[in-house]
């Protein structure tokens, strides 16, 4: 008898009772979302001028230059032969949306990414190279790549380079993550991933997960550094997060509102999936407790006048709970994806091990990871604003 | 320390050479082994195949002979036989069951009058292959005469394949892992024999065919018989036939 | 010359882009010529894929002879066979694969399979096999006897 028999319902084809994708790849979505996420909100100041949010641009970036280089490894512990993993960048497959990941990748992270950042700390760079000490003033050496100009001529081009460059960056990480969603939604053979919608749908919870979390972390941070934190800066970022929750909320909506309403062959199997199997992490995580909660404590902010102690609270609520839903949306359409029977007349179950190589052991070490990686990026690149007040 | 253009060229000198070495070392290992039969044409052939659900009676030969011929690993397979039980003719609601993809036969489970019956299964081997659409660096591909391959020397074994696949045909090896799945014995069919599973069903429930040509038995079949595929709303051209399928089969 | 002015003013104030840009041009170069090197040369002649692949797969041995090929040299159970009930099941259908015998007779000897056990895969009644097919209740029908008692296999029929 198959080992994985007892958590079957019904029938599943034989070679589908084990689950193929595991929770390294809702993780994967996961970061590139949040990086998508971060980087839009950073291009909120420097394209769109919203001049509110400035104080967390640079910490924006950072968090998603974190974010982005842990990216690649929850997908190389997938892989059953990462050494391969090259192969995508030496004969990638056109028809294949997967193979666009090596090429998006590295775009974002050489031209768009890094560019940008060293774009905006540059004047600081040579500085630091000139006036460090030690380990830290090799680094910075090197980070000037030779050249030290920062005369008002240079950093003007550097201005307008970064300008641009946060421009094509917009797109870009929509692509980084939007063809993420194609990934899924353009799987004919599963109905619960097949959708027009999926791409959109993952853009634009990348943002609400990407703009709750640089909240959080400035809220954080400033909290841990004693530093009084821009009240109109975080009321401002909370303000597109409820619209952008708005927004994702309104998709997923349409997407369920319409298969109810067509009721294809594949309805009852979902429903029945979403009913049982999906039904804490879908219902209750990621719609009421992920979703319309925040959105009314959000919405309350925007209706009431509350003092700054109640309206801090909100915010690092709905930021915490907005990164739980959001992590619960990838991992219903990832795991939930898998937990039906193609024939549409069985159920299996998700045996998630520990400390294995997929496991929730590297799952979460893989989420902490970046955080470290932030660390660092804060001590080498600090990114705090100029004028900054004492709590 | 300022690097200077020297210096540049230098380094960047040192690493092309090293990565030219490497890479000229692992092309080397990807270099694949001769012809095997050397009169095999492929441009000559379209391999398909035709199942007559009515002939097949659930013994399981064609799974243990595949899984012989093909040291398909436990739990895992390359083709298996689904049992269907269909009450007061309600085929929209099917009972199925396939205990170890049939490979021990199929326990007596049934009592009542109701419609059962065995459907063998395997790769489609579809012209318009979804599978083969989304492996993101051309492991598994369509060959000239029709099979759907696997390349075990390039899967990076990202289960993409095995998520398209309408029919659930693809597993991942344990031992290469890498993406498998029924390579339609392209290493007997290639050398005039017939598939494995073909050459031990006792009554002829599934049979090899090619379509190109014109001397085998399946041109006067489709001609003369119902048959159809397996999800025909998916349009992969699926080119594993079955006779007069019943409408609960999915 | 206003476009040669701005273009001196690039160079001068913009020096440390085109350390960029060599960077990056750097790193594309080396990147096509590891291609170059790495892709098999025969890839993509028929399609998106190493032609090798079809080779490897071809070069696995064969563990099934076939029918004809028992046959050639088993005749006389052949031409048996050939006139009963079982003359459209091959021979490894019920003898397992023997490749490496037909190769080498003397290193493999095959067994006789053990009727008992292997008649019945097929011929044990169950409500799902298809009515026209001869099926019993073996514990019934020969009370637990081997069924080659009665039967021969290559010729089942009991009287001809």
């Amino acid at each position: 008898m198959h080992p994985l028999l007892p958590g079957v319902e019904g029938y599943m084809y034989p070679n589908e009772i084990e689950l193929q994708w595991s929770i390294l790849i809702v993780l994967y979505p996961y970061i590139t979302g949040l990086v998508a996420g971060a980087f839009i909100l950073a291009s909120l100041e420097r394209v769109f001028k919203v001049e509110a949010v400035k104080p967390t641009y640079r910490l924006a970036l950072l968090v998603a230059l974190a974010f982005l280089l842990v990216a690649p490894l929850p997908l190389q512990l997938h892989l059953g032969h990462p050494e391969r993993s090259f192969e995508m960048y030496l004969t990638p497959h056109r028809s294949s949306a997967m193979a666009m990941f090596g090429f998006v990748y590295l775009w974002y992270l050489m031209v768009v990414l890094l560019m940008e950042i060293w774009l905006d700390y540059r004047q600081e760079i040579v500085e630091w190279a000139e006036t460090g000490v030690g380990f830290k003033k090799w680094i910075y050496k090197i980070l000037t790549l030779g050249s030290h100009n920062i005369s008002p001529a240079a950093l003007r081009i550097d201005d307008k380079v970064g300008y641009f460059i946060t421009l094509i960056g917009i797109p870009s990480a929509f692509l980084l993550h939007g063809y993420v969603g194609f990934i899924f939604g353009s799987v004919k053979a599963n109905p619960w991933w097949s959708s027009p919608l999926m791409p959109v749908v993952f853009i634009f919870s990348a943002m609400v997960s990407g703009i709750a979390a640089v909240m959080l972390i400035y809220m954080l941070t400033s909290w841990l550094r004693r530093v009084r934190i821009d009240m109109r800066c975080m009321d401002t970022i909370a303000r597109y997060l409820l619209y952008t929750f708005i927004i994702d909320f309104s998709l997923e909506m349409l997407d369920l509102v319409h298969r109810i309403y067509e009721a294809d062959e594949s309805l009852s199997a979902l429903d029945f999936m979403v009913h049982t199997r999906l039904y804490f992490s879908q219902v209750v995580l990621q719609i009421f407790i992920g979703t319309l909660l925040p959105v009314a404590l959000l919405g309350l902010t925007q209706i009431v006048e509350l003092s700054e102690i109640a309206r801090k609270a909100i915010y690092a609520t709905t930021g915490a709970l907005t990164l739980i839903s959001i992590f619960a949306m990838r991992w219903n359409v990832v795991i939930g994806g898998q937990l039906f029977s193609k024939s549409f007349l069985g159920y299996t179950s998700y045996k998630m091990g520990f400390a294995t190589r997929e496991g929730l052991l590297p799952a979460i070490i893989l989420t902490l990871l970046p955080f470290v990686i932030l660390y660092v990026l804060v001590k080498l690149l600090p990114p705090w604003p100029k004028s900054e007040a004492a709590a | 320390m300022d690097m200077t253009r020297r210096d540049l060229l230098k380094k960047s000198g040192k690493f092309i050479l090293l990565t030219s070495a490497a890479a000229a070392a692992w092309d080397f290992v990807l270099a694949g082994k001769m012809e095997a039969s050397p009169n095999y044409d492929v441009t000559k052939h379209w391999w398909a195949m035709v199942i007559d659900p009515e002939k097949c009676i659930g013994c399981g030969n064609c799974v243990r002979a595949c899984e012989s011929e093909n040291d398909v690993p436990t739990g895992y397979f390359r083709t298996w036989i689904e049992r269907y039980h269909v009450e007061e003719a309600d085929f929209e609601h099917p009972q199925v069951d396939s205990p170890n993809g049939g490979h021990d036969g199929f326990p007596e489970k049934y009592k009542d009058a109701g419609k059962t019956f065995f459907i063998p299964k395997l790769c489609n081997h579809c012209a318009d292959s979804p599978c083969v659409q989304v492996c993101p660096v051309g492991a598994t591909f369509v060959t000239p005469d029709g099979v759907v391959l696997v390349d075990k020397q390039y899967c990076l074994g990202c289960r993409y394949c095995i998520q398209a696949c309408p029919y659930g045909c693809r597993f991942l090896n344990p031992k290469t892992n890498t993406a498998d799945k029924c390579t339609l014995c392209y290493h007997r069919i290639t050398q005039g024999l017939t598939t494995a599973c073909c050459e031990v069903c006792p009554t002829q429930a599934r049979v090899l065919a090619d379509l190109k040509n014109p001397k085998d038995p399946i041109h006067e079949f489709l001609r003369t018989h119902s048959v159809q595929v397996l999800k025909p709303q998916m349009a992969t051209h699926a080119k594993v036939f079955y006779k007069n399928l019943d409408g609960s089969v999915r | 010359m206003h476009a040669f002015a701005a273009m001196k003013d690039f160079f001068r104030n913009g020096e440390h882009l085109i350390r960029v840009l060599l960077l990056l041009a750097v790193a594309l170069i080396a990147f096509l010529i590891i291609r170059r090197t790495v892709i098999p040369a025969d890839f993509g002649k028929y399609g998106h894929f190493r032609p090798g692949a079809m080779d490897d797969i071809r070069a696995r041995q064969v563990k099934f002879a076939g029918h004809q090929t028992c046959e050639a040299c088993h005749s006389d159970q052949a031409e048996v066979k050939s006139k009963g009930n079982h003359a459209n099941i091959g021979c490894e259908a019920c003898h397992g694969p023997l490749a490496k015998h037909a190769e080498d007779p003397a290193s493999v000897v095959p067994q006789l399979p053990d009727t008992a056990v292997l008649c019945a895969i097929c011929h044990e009644a169950n409500q799902a096999k298809p009515k026209w097919f001869p099926q019993v209740v073996t514990a019934e029908h020969s009370g637990g006897v081997a069924c080659n008692t009665c039967h021969k296999p290559h010729a089942p029929k009991i009287g001809g």
